[in-house]
């Protein structure tokens, strides 16, 4: 058995504490009570805020646990946070590739719309904010599965001829998407149409939402029926750089 | 050849942006600092100028880094500004004489209200194109010449210059060139709104001596040669933010305009080379200048709390941790439960113009949640846009038919969906939201030569987003019946002393 991380040993303490003590703590009880230096218990403390499971009181500068770890079962990020966050990305996306942007997170096992940028030809277009789309016949449904942002609906539902309604065949489109780093969806939910989608990553890697954009298929892929590897690359960067934006490391 | 791109510093009121463009007006990087904000009595508000510049010093770097370029492949940087924050500074060492005073503050209510009785009043406003109010950096100057001791005789001997935040930028960028632009001049009550000159009669009037001013040039137009932070990089271009916006949102032809919504909001139509005298409590403002050329003139309408009553909720009231949060409180509630809350904060601006007013939050009753009041804050910023542009409408004798936004708050779905609904018309954003940089750039590219002409700017300009009206009309009426009614209650709060 490999052998167990102290600081994280540590941090479990310090939300025990947290959780069993009355109110708020100080810096000081607390490294006390662990036989803890002051520094090492003050990093951990902020790294647990940084997270969100602990919480600094303003005036007294006393720690609590955080509302995080209250909801640590439901998303923690907030869905107009993200589209607040991803707004300046999703945006040169769209200019660089002329097409449409969505970002999607999951609700009640479906995608839900939480932004979308217009594709750049000044036609007319509808705002779909607010929209539930399938989880698997999209590229961004795909692409929450294969992170395991969701668990796949029970009953794979037919839209088109080409969309994925067996379960074992929908296994590998996401181990597919798992090793590639991006998923696609080609005409499987609307004939004519296909898009590619990333995913967006919060503290940790944690996937919490994905990006991606939709068009024409004649637009969004070659010749072999296969995505551009161009629009593919300006949907992975946007996913990276709203990802930075939002504190996740480098992947 | 190697790609060029176009730099932007918006040094705003919370935080400086360095943004790096390329040629289609794309947002290539960003680097981001808050600074201080200094709140020493109520109704005080002030900035350290030399902790932005040195933001600005740091950020400048970082954003080529991010990008990954060198200063070699900058055509040229561009300088979008807070507007009306007064700094004054020694000639001899650089150093700032105290803080900045910020265009939110007020404490120069008692000196404004002294003024308007002076004689030469009149004629100062007509000369300037602006109400005499605390928003403005004239009376600013005046009070903090009057209040630190011998500053007025080192002023006098010309040891002491004062600009708003592009000058001090200018001077610390090129080493000490001290010039200011037309739309930020525009902004201090000073300026001679037709001949674009400093006018004797407002220094006199204000007692502002004239060696403290900066050189008034076009917004477009090569300022100088940076020497730190973009070293050997050309400034393309000054201009206020809000102007910036217009120009970001390509509004060159007359009868085009945008509202920014930021810390404040603040709608601005083109008026031309014609200059519009306002009778409905808007602003005659200098919306451009390209060098060689007549200056564009616009209308504007300022409102002072929009963002930072979010900022409020969050910070002071805290029942939200971040501002987007504020759109899914409002989301757990159907409509405001009777809710009204006019964020008087530092008095209202356009189109009422009344310092003495407070805010207030009326309608409370045991039914109202925490929910109804995010709702209420959000749909006051639709509200005063409502107001403002009901003021324009009439004013310009033109009817908005579509009102192009943007800002950070049109991330904001809920609102931007009621600011459609209370003004009955499309509300558009475009597709770069981050338009008071992109004018910044657009200008200085185009003073390089890096961009041809407005047209070609034109032709970048796309809708990324669009909200139909969808409210009922009786329901419309209503609310606004209600909403002016909570408005009028704000009136008269603060009592002359």
């Amino acid at each position: 058995m490999p052998g167990t991380v102290q600081s994280i040993e540590r941090a479990a303490a310090i939300l025990r504490m947290l959780a069993g003590g009355t109110g708020r703590l100080g810096l000081g009880e607390i490294a006390k009570s662990l036989d803890l230096a002051k520094g090492t218990t003050h990093g951990i403390l902020r790294t647990l805020q940084h997270v969100g499971f602990v919480e600094q009181d303003r005036v007294s500068g006393r720690y609590q646990l955080g509302a995080a770890l209250l909801h640590l079962g439901t998303s923690y990020l907030d869905i107009n946070e993200l589209r607040s966050r991803s707004i300046n990305w999703a945006d040169p996306l769209a200019a660089r590739s002329g097409e449409a942007v969505r970002i999607g997170t999951v609700l009640e096992g479906r995608v839900l719309v939480v932004h979308h940028v217009f594709r750049p030809d000044d036609t007319f277009q509808t705002l779909d904010i607010g929209t539930l789309l399938p989880l698997h016949a999209t590229a961004l449904g795909k692409v929450l599965l294969a992170y395991r942002s969701a668990l796949p609906p029970a009953e794979l539902e037919r839209f088109t001829r080409r969309t994925v309604v067996s379960p074992r065949e929908l296994a590998a489109a996401l181990e597919q998407v798992r090793l590639a780093g991006w998923g696609a969806e080609i005409e499987e939910l609307t004939l004519g149409e296909a898009a590619i989608a990333a995913p967006i990553r919060g503290y940790g890697g944690l996937v919490v939402g994905a990006i991606g954009v939709s068009g024409l298929v004649e637009r969004m892929c070659d010749t072999r029926y296969r995505p551009h590897p161009r629009l593919v690359g300006y949907v992975r960067d946007a996913a990276r750089a709203v990802s930075r934006d939002l504190g996740a490391a480098r992947h | 050849m190697t790609e060029r791109y176009v730099v932007a510093i918006d040094q705003g009121t919370t935080s400086t942006r360095c943004i790096v463009f390329d040629r289609r007006g794309q947002l290539v990087s960003l680097a981001q600092q808050e600074h201080k904000q200094h709140f020493p009595r109520p109704g005080w508000v002030e900035h350290d100028a030399a902790e932005i510049w040195r933001n600005v010093e740091r950020l400048g770097p970082l954003a080529l880094n991010r990008a990954g370029i060198t200063t070699e492949q900058v055509a040229a940087v561009g300088i979008a500004n807070q507007r009306e924050t007064t700094v004054l500074w020694d000639r001899h060492t650089g150093v700032p004489v105290g803080r900045a005073i910020v265009w939110q503050d007020t404490r120069t209510d008692a000196l404004v209200n002294a003024l308007l009785a002076a004689p030469g009043a009149d004629e100062v406003q007509e000369r300037c194109g602006l109400p005499l109010a605390t928003y403005f950096s004239g009376p600013r100057m005046s009070w903090m010449l009057d209040h630190t001791p011998g500053l007025r005789e080192r002023a006098e001997r010309g040891e002491v210059l004062f600009g708003t935040m592009e000058t001090w930028l200018i001077w610390n960028l090129t080493g000490g060139l001290h010039v200011t632009d037309v739309t930020n001049a525009s902004r201090t009550m000073l300026l001679d709104v037709r001949s674009l000159r400093w006018s004797p009669q407002a220094c006199e009037f204000f007692g502002i001596p004239p060696a403290m001013l900066p050189e008034v040039r076009a917004s477009v137009a090569v300022f100088g040669t940076a020497e730190a932070a973009f070293p050997g990089v050309r400034i393309g271009a000054a201009l206020g933010d809000q102007q910036a916006a217009l120009f970001g949102q390509t509004c060159f032809t007359p009868g085009e305009a945008k509202c920014t919504y930021g810390t404040g909001s603040f709608l601005l139509l083109n008026t031309g080379t014609e200059l519009v005298r306002s009778t409905h409590g808007l602003l005659t403002t200098v919306a451009y200048q390209l060098a060689g050329e007549p200056a564009q003139y616009a209308l504007e309408g300022s409102i002072a709390i929009t963002g930072s009553l979010v900022q409020w909720f969050r910070d002071q009231l805290e029942l939200i941790a971040s501002a987007p949060e504020i759109e899914t409180l409002a989301r757990t509630v159907s409509d405001n439960g009777g809710c009204y809350i006019v964020p008087a904060f530092s008095g209202l601006y356009a189109p009422h113009w009344r310092s003495e007013a407070r805010g207030v939050i009326v309608g409370l009753t045991s039914y109202i949640t925490k929910g109804h009041l995010a709702r209420a804050v959000l749909e006051a910023t639709a509200w005063q846009t409502r107001e403002v542009v009901d003021a324009m409408n009439a004013n310009s004798g033109l009817t908005l038919k579509t009102l192009k936004v943007d800002g950070g708050m049109t991330a904001d779905n809920l609102l931007m969906q009621f600011i459609a609904d209370v003004l009955d018309v499309p509300v558009v954003r475009p597709l770069a939201s981050e338009t008071v940089s992109l004018g910044a750039a657009y200008a200085a590219g185009l003073a390089v030569g890096y961009w041809p002409d407005l047209e070609d700017l034109r032709r970048n300009w796309h809708r990324a987003a669009q909200w139909m009206p969808a409210m009922d009309p009786v329901l419309r009426d209503r609310e606004y019946d209600n909403w002016r009614r909570a408005v009028e209650r704000t009136f008269d709060w603060i009592k002359p002393a």
